[in-house]
């Protein structure tokens, strides 16, 4: 797996204020990265200097081997950039626009058609292909701003927030066509919205006040979610000590008289166990589920932990 | 590169009544102008009939024609180039051209380029007038090239110094005030040249009507057109480093 972005010890200031705080990831091809958090946390920063529109104030950026300060003409060919606002031009049409696109990238004449078509297809632009971008729903000029971003069909991609203004339907197109590029070019996503990272990614990175406070991949997320919970209910009373006997279980909490929560240990799960022991005594089981956190609750946990640190 | 980014500049020019506009007005008023200085040599011609070595057709109609039009473009560069790099950063367009694979300096001289060829068309109306004269007299063609290339070095200056306010401005207005500013001033510090100053040697040669004018009368000395290529290549220079200033620090 190769690298396709590299950062290095990522640090920006706005005069005294620190936004990015020594910020080092890599993404390699076929990852899709989600980029969350809070506001201000940073996110727009960190894509902006990832995408040469801001210098970082130390640190450095590779994108496909080449580096962003040294050689920006030939990093920023394998690049394609969506700002949190996208980038248009209203007075133009959307071919118009996607020409002119397709100029600055230096696609070759040959082959300008053939992009150009590719993208509004993917992004469904197909209908509105003559249609002034000023006129179009802010949901098609998202669209838009997307299709420009894909259209020299970059290595490396970065969305800031690219849902934002969608519509649900638009939305599952959206987490698609990620989902799709993700296949063979490398995606950076700048998110909010937690199930867009659950849907979509393959990566996670929580980014708050500056600092990176969690680069995990969600199988590795799912684990973080297991909390080591079970929750059962049964028909009739149980008898809480017998439970308690055993291995793993570490604590029981009442919750009423046919409720109860079990605390085990993450690493040895009692579940089999407690289920025959229940069974055998006859109570009556009607319910045994694992507790899981939301991504919400680890987002909450970490940013909060990170804040009192 | 650049000239992706000049061709667009300036067919967007034209697709809002801005250009439209402006060449309809300039060309009004340069030909009510025209025809009033037409006017005059007409009256003079008999007086000049009887001096020897009398001014001519062309210098009479060509110098004040092409001075005032010196005069308007100064009043109107400014909301032509107002808009070049300040609109950009407001509908944050600019990151566009910041992410794509061109350098600032491309993306400065693009910019530049579009907008001077609306100048150069601009140019082009105005000396289709004193060409009309063709048509029943003759013209000093050497003069008639100085005053051309003389305007065209002014308005090329003009479209620097816009361009440079464009790029530090925080909105069109400030830009278009700050470029008009800076040109008046330099326009008019030919005036306390008079004056027995220290400074007034520094003034003479920093003002552009005089080497505007030293140009114009048919004297092309290579200081009036060193002075122009260095105003341009300042402002232009300036430009790009304030481009790069943008990625520095916000």
């Amino acid at each position: 797996m190769t690298a396709l972005i590299e950062a290095e010890r990522l640090t920006r200031y706005y005069g005294k204020h620190c936004a990015v705080n020594d910020v080092s990831f890599t993404v390699a091809k076929g990852e899709v990265l989600g980029f969350l958090g809070a506001n201000g946390a940073g996110k727009t920063t960190t894509m902006q200097m990832l995408c040469g529109n801001l210098a970082p104030s130390a640190g450095q950026i590779k994108i496909n081997g080449f580096d962003l300060l040294d050689q920006p003409k030939a990093a920023k060919l394998n690049l394609g950039y969506l700002p949190d606002t996208p980038p248009l031009y209203k007075e133009l049409t959307v071919q118009e626009f996607l020409l002119y696109c397709a100029g600055l990238h230096g696609i070759a004449k040959s082959s300008v058609t053939a992009a150009i078509n590719r993208a509004q297809q993917r992004c469904g632009l197909m209908d509105v292909a003559d249609r002034l971008i000023a006129n179009l729903s802010k949901g098609f000029q998202q669209r838009v701003g997307i299709a420009q971003a894909i259209l020299h069909n970059p290595e490396v991609i970065v969305l800031d927030e690219p849902t934002v203004g969608l519509d649900p339907i638009q939305i599952r197109e959206i987490r698609a066509l990620i989902r799709e590029l993700g296949q063979d070019h490398s995606v950076i996503l700048s998110t909010h919205i937690l199930t867009e990272v659950q849907e979509s990614c393959s990566h996670v990175q929580i980014i708050d006040r500056g600092q990176l406070i969690l680069n995990e991949t969600i199988a590795g997320l799912n684990r973080q979610m297991d909390t080591g919970t079970l929750q059962i209910a049964t028909r009739l009373a149980l008898d809480i000590n017998s439970l308690l006997t055993i291995p793993g279980v570490s604590s029981i909490e009442n919750i009423s008289e046919n409720r109860i929560k079990i605390h085990h240990s993450v690493t040895a799960n009692p579940a089999e166990q407690i289920a025959e022991q229940i069974i055998a005594a006859g109570w009556g089981l009607q319910e045994l589920t694992p507790v899981k956190r939301s991504m919400e609750d680890i987002f909450i946990s970490l940013t909060k932990e990170h804040r009192e640190l | 590169m650049i000239l992706t980014i000049a061709s667009r500049e300036f067919r967007s020019l034209f697709l809002s009544p801005m250009a439209w506009t402006i060449l309809a007005i300039l060309q009004f008023i340069l030909a009510f102008l025209f025809l009033t200085q037409v006017e005059a040599f007409t009256s003079l011609q008999p007086k000049l009939a009887s001096i020897e070595s009398a001014p001519g057709l062309t210098d009479i109609i060509v110098p004040p024609l092409f001075g005032n039009a010196g005069i308007i473009l100064l009043l109107v560069t400014p909301l032509l180039t107002m808009r070049l790099i300040c609109e950009e950063r407001r509908n944050k367009t600019l990151s566009l051209l910041l992410s794509a694979p061109i350098s600032n300096t491309d993306i400065i001289l693009g910019k530049y380029l579009g907008t001077l060829g609306l100048m150069l068309l601009i140019i082009m109306l105005i000396t289709l007038m004193p060409l009309s004269l063709l048509c029943g007299g003759e013209l000093d063609f050497g003069k008639l090239f100085a005053n051309i290339l003389g305007l065209l070095l002014l308005v090329t200056a003009f479209t620097a110094t816009g361009l440079f306010m464009s790029c530090i401005a925080g909105h069109p207005t400030v830009a278009a005030m700050g470029a008009f500013g800076i040109l008046l001033l330099l326009w008019i510090l030919d005036w306390s040249v008079g004056m027995n100053d220290q400074g007034s040697e520094l003034f003479a040669y920093l003002s552009i009507l005089r080497h505007f004018q030293n140009i114009q009368s048919g004297l092309i000395s290579s200081v009036d057109v060193g002075y122009f290529l260095l105003f341009i290549s300042t402002f232009i220079a300036l430009s790009i480093r304030s481009l790069d200033n943008d990625r520095l620090q916000k």
